[in-house]
């Protein structure tokens, strides 16, 4: 085979939660249910080969979770702030397609951080130029330059976020000598 | 009866309900986002948003409701597969969107993707020009370099 051979230890967070879906499926987490489950896994994971996701190597737990409050907060605060807009704006409401020239070129940075913006109501991405590692995002109720500047701002901020927790220590030392500058 | 069992019950009941309205009240915004919005863009931020609050908020209703340890397991699994679909369909049918001009120009304050597109249409019309023609791309009209940009059309 010319494919490049990932490590067990990169496939591992897939196999983890292929077996998590398989008991949660099966609602049955005994230890016989999940000896099966892991084995189904490997084998799946062997005949459905995908391109190998490029991990960081690092996975921050301390700063995962104080992350995933935030990210809660963040999306209980905008859902209301839609509900408003659509309520009392309607169709006046003015937007605006940002460009946003990320830090990382990692793919699963990349992803991760699209995944997060898109999820927070009231951006959206629109574009992704993977070659210059560019989001291009849709902003609901931008109305001048400042707003244009905190959208930026705050996907930039995503991003180091979670640089933190799971990017590679080439990317966290950049961002900690940009932070210290 | 356990006066201890039916207070934890009572508060149970009072948070499941809280969530369900509350849920419920997100599906309503999306609800009306939709009738309300301009344009397909800010439609799309209605339709998906506000509904993987909804359906997180209705799912712990369910879970606090049926007071098993099982069910959690299957309705984060529901949840998580949401929250990573959600915006990969939004961003396909948002991009479809940008393409097909199915936005109004005129409520946009800044549009920083117009150029992109705009060039690399450009770009691959003078291409297809050039191949029609059998001449080297370029030859007729000077084409700008884009930097290396990979925004397709």
């Amino acid at each position: 085979m010319s494919r490049r051979r990932i490590s067990l230890r990169q496939e591992l967070p897939l196999l983890v939660w292929l077996v998590f879906v398989w008991g949660a499926l099966w609602q049955d987490f005994s230890p016989g249910n999940l000896l099966f489950g892991a084995l189904i896994a490997v084998v799946v994971a062997r005949l459905f080969y995908l391109p190998p996701v490029e991990l960081g190597g690092r996975f921050s737990v301390l700063r995962a979770v104080p992350f995933a409050i935030v990210f809660l907060g963040k999306v209980v605060a905008a859902s209301f702030q839609v509900l408003y807009l659509a309520v009392a704006r309607g169709p006046k409401v003015t937007n605006a397609v940002v460009a946003v020239q990320l830090r990382s070129h990692s793919d699963l940075m990349v992803t991760a951080t699209g995944h997060v913006i898109s999820l927070i109501p009231g951006s959206l991405v629109v574009e992704v130029d993977r070659s210059t590692s560019t989001l291009y995002i849709h902003g609901l109720n931008v109305r001048n330059g400042e707003d244009i500047v905190n959208l930026r701002k705050e996907v930039r901020d995503t991003e180091a976020a979670l640089i933190r927790i799971m990017g590679t220590k080439h990317e966290l030392a950049a961002l900690q000598q940009e932070v210290g500058a | 009866m356990n006066p201890d069992a039916s207070a934890v019950d009572a508060l149970t009941d009072t948070v499941s309900a809280v969530f369900m309205v509350v849920g419920a009240l997100m599906s309503l915004a999306a609800a009306v986002g939709l009738l309300r919005f301009p344009d397909l863009m800010s439609r799309m931020h209605a339709a998906t948003k506000p509904q993987v609050l909804g359906l997180f908020l209705l799912l712990a209703a369910v879970g606090l409701q049926l007071r098993t340890w099982w069910v959690w397991p299957a309705l984060f699994v529901a949840w998580i597969f949401q929250v990573l679909t959600v915006p990969v369909s939004a961003h396909m049918v948002g991009r479809a969107g940008y393409r097909t001009k199915h936005l109004h120009k005129e409520l946009l304050t800044a549009d920083e993707l117009e150029a992109v597109v705009l060039k690399s249409a450009d770009k691959k019309a003078a291409d297809l020009r050039a191949k029609g023609n059998g001449r080297m791309p370029g030859e007729k009209r000077k084409t700008d370099d884009d930097g290396g940009s990979s925004v397709s059309v």
